[in-house]
């Protein structure tokens, strides 16, 4: 049994919105509501959903760069040095207890441009979180730095280096070189391929599979990609409106999805063979997703759904598991 | 295509550059191909291969300085668009040619109602009375699938969706009745249920409308899906022109090779690591003077580097750039 390495419970993030001269809280976005998964250790558990769906929010809760607003978020961090583990519950921490487990969780930013400071040199950026964390002397820093640049695959001699002087793909590697630094156990990637070009795209995602093969690292991989993240994760949780609708296998869900949205979802990707394009029957969905402030009573999807009926549009479904690792939340998927 | 379907575009040798205050940009160096009435021609690329700029240049839509045309001609209806006036070409804009731009969220006015962006072009261009504008309006809202037409002109562009406001901007492009759509990226910025509605939509205004449409994207997937024809383009260069079936079946130039070998798959089971192109595109800084992908190529022969590589016409209208040969590239491929 592979020990879990971040366990959620009934995790909520609502943010509230004031209206008024008072400022008086009319009502909340229930960006994510209800979640509950594990992330396995050496795992790569893929987060997918549309924009607005809560992804995100997800991932900075799990960092506690956002609060929760209820729910639990269990780390079960490992201890190199004596082999213990010890389980920490991040959303009950005060302020500054969170600090020393910062090391071991750390995240890949979306966009590269603007996650890297323009001021600082490659070396400083990447050295930032050695400063802030750990003990080292100053030329123990800079030779972690440099075998840190050559594990991402960027010349050391850039190390002087501005960030603009780089290109997309290659901000992302410094991106990826400085979330690296303190040895972390888990790392939430959020969106980390979606501004790059297709061929650049495929070279992050090799980079990310060889870094966790060589230092056993668990993934969190958030993404719309739905191809992609069919590639890089061992499970997959597909979200919709704050709530996750299904999770499996990453090869059980893409071939045989149980879910409604699932099913709509993975019809709707272009696939890149004319012959499979012309004959594909598509389930299209109609309309939007609606607002995450007014979410729709019961189930979430029944607005959109095309097997509906109107127990759905009452009756919240159960998260329950359907087969042996398949989560769904679906009153009639068997 | 056959031979006797009319031409509604012919570009020959279009060559465009900007002068910047660091050099020269060659973007786009050398485009011809023609657009047959009724034909869907896809133009897929990576960022900075010239895609949209092509386009621009087509309607005398960049700014000039920095943006020059150095040589070149785009005949459409017996007169060359390149030469003509900015009146001229006003006439044509938005009346001939319909144009929907990449980001549904910055290209519409926010101050302005939809209503009358839309009722804008029927105005000028067809002289229409208010009155009839606004029924055209409705009608062109409901044509592209948007509930309650007439209620929602008088809304503004913030009080749409993402999705929405794509099909407002696909409205817009189709008002009068174009005999060219030029589509840059239309669906890059949304989620893909909502890429499959619009490309459903696309799919059922041909069949009804019968305009050429000319597609840019990065996606190969969607232009399985939708294309006629499509045009690989590469450092400012077109490196292969195909119908569909043939350029996925059997592509020549060995980046369309590599690109659609960089693809992950929804639909395939595939633990190996992606291909990957390696290295990064050309920086056309300088005019070309060999073949745009000679450092990226895996099949490079030392005239690749020295000499532009001539245009080979394949059978049925497959065209590549590059100095393999037919058999020698087969060989490679098998």
């Amino acid at each position: 049994m592979t020990q879990s390495l971040v366990e959620i419970k009934q995790l909520c993030v609502h943010f509230p919105i004031f209206k008024g001269l008072m400022r008086k809280q009319v009502g909340a976005v229930e960006a994510v509501d209800q979640l509950s998964f594990d992330v396995l250790r050496g795992e790569t558990l893929g987060l997918v959903g549309e924009s607005g769906c809560g992804k995100s929010t997800t991932g900075r809760a799990l960092l506690r760069l956002i609060d929760a607003t209820s729910g639990s978020i269990k780390l079960n961090l490992q201890d190199s040095t004596n082999n213990s583990s010890t389980t920490v519950d991040i959303t009950a921490l005060g302020k500054g207890q969170m600090r020393p487990h910062r090391p071991q969780v750390q995240m890949i930013f979306q966009d590269p441009q603007a996650c890297l400071n323009p001021r600082m040199t490659v070396a400083s950026i990447i050295r930032e979180p050695l400063d802030e964390h750990s003990k080292l002397s100053k030329s123990e820093k800079h030779a972690k730095v440099l075998q840190l640049l050559d594990d991402v695959g960027l010349n050391p001699s850039f190390a002087n280096r501005y960030p603009h002087e780089f290109s997309g793909g290659q901000r992302q590697r410094i991106g990826i070189a400085r979330a690296l630094a303190l040895s972390p156990q888990f790392i939430v990637c959020d969106e980390p391929i979606a501004a790059l070009d297709v061929s650049i795209q495929a070279q992050v995602v090799n980079l990310l599979k060889d870094l966790q093969e060589k230092k056993g690292l668990t993934y969190l991989f958030i993404s719309h990609d739905l191809s992609m993240v069919r590639h890089i994760a061992t499970r997959v949780a597909v979200m919709y409106l704050g709530s996750i609708v299904e999770l499996g296998p990453s090869e059980q869900l893409y071939k045989d999805p149980k879910h409604p949205y699932t099913q709509a979802l993975l019809s709707a990707v272009p696939v890149a063979n004319p012959a499979i394009e012309k004959t594909r029957q598509r389930t299209l969905l109609t309309g939007d997703v609606p607002s995450p402030a007014n979410p729709p009573s019961g189930c979430r999807f029944s607005t959109r759904c095309p097997v509906a009926k109107e127990q759905c549009k009452t009756e919240r479904p159960a998260w329950r598991e359907l087969q042996d690792g398949r989560y769904i939340a679906c009153h009639f998927a068997d | 295509m056959t031979e006797n379907t009319t031409q509604v575009l012919q570009v020959d040798d279009l060559t465009t550059v900007f002068d910047t205050s660091d050099g020269q940009v060659h973007a786009v160096n050398g485009v011809s191909f023609t657009l047959h009435n009724g034909e869907l021609l896809g133009v897929v690329g990576e960022s900075g291969s010239g895609k949209s700029v092509t386009m621009m240049s087509l309607l005398q839509l960049l700014p000039s300085p920095p943006a020059r045309l150095v040589r070149g001609q785009a005949m459409f209806e017996g007169k060359d668009l390149l030469r003509m006036s900015s009146a001229e070409i006003q006439h044509i804009r938005g009346r001939e040619i319909g144009f929907v731009f990449q980001d549904p969220m910055t290209s519409l006015n926010p101050v302005f109602t939809v209503g009358y962006q839309l009722m804008e072009p029927l105005r000028k261009h067809l002289k229409l009375s208010k009155a009839k504008a606004k029924i055209r309006a409705a009608e062109l809202l409901t044509l592209v699938g948007i509930p309650s037409a007439e209620d929602r002109l008088s809304d503004y562009p913030h009080q749409f969706s993402g999705g929405m406001r794509q099909r407002v901007m696909i409205a817009i492009g189709l008002a009068c009745d174009p005999k060219l759509l030029i589509a840059d990226e239309p669906t890059t910025a949304l989620d893909v249920t909502i890429q499959a509605q619009i490309l459903e939509l696309v799919r059922e205004l041909r069949k009804k409308l019968g305009m050429g449409i000319i597609w840019i994207t990065h996606d190969l997937g969607v232009v399985a899906g939708i294309a006629d024809r499509v045009m690989v383009m590469y450092g400012g260069q077109i490196v292969e022109l195909a119908p569909v079936d043939e350029l996925f079946a059997n592509p020549q130039h060995p980046y369309t090779q590599a690109l659609l070998l960089t693809l992950p798959s929804v639909d395939e089971d595939d633990n190996a690591p992606l291909q990957t192109i390696e290295g990064q595109p050309p920086s056309l800084d300088q005019e070309p003077s060999c073949c745009p992908f000679v450092a990226r190529c895996d099949k490079a022969m030392s005239r690749c580097g020295s000499e532009l590589p001539p245009t080979r016409e394949l059978d049925n209208g497959h065209r590549v750039v590059c100095w393999l040969d037919a058999q020698t590239t087969q060989k490679g491929a098998a």
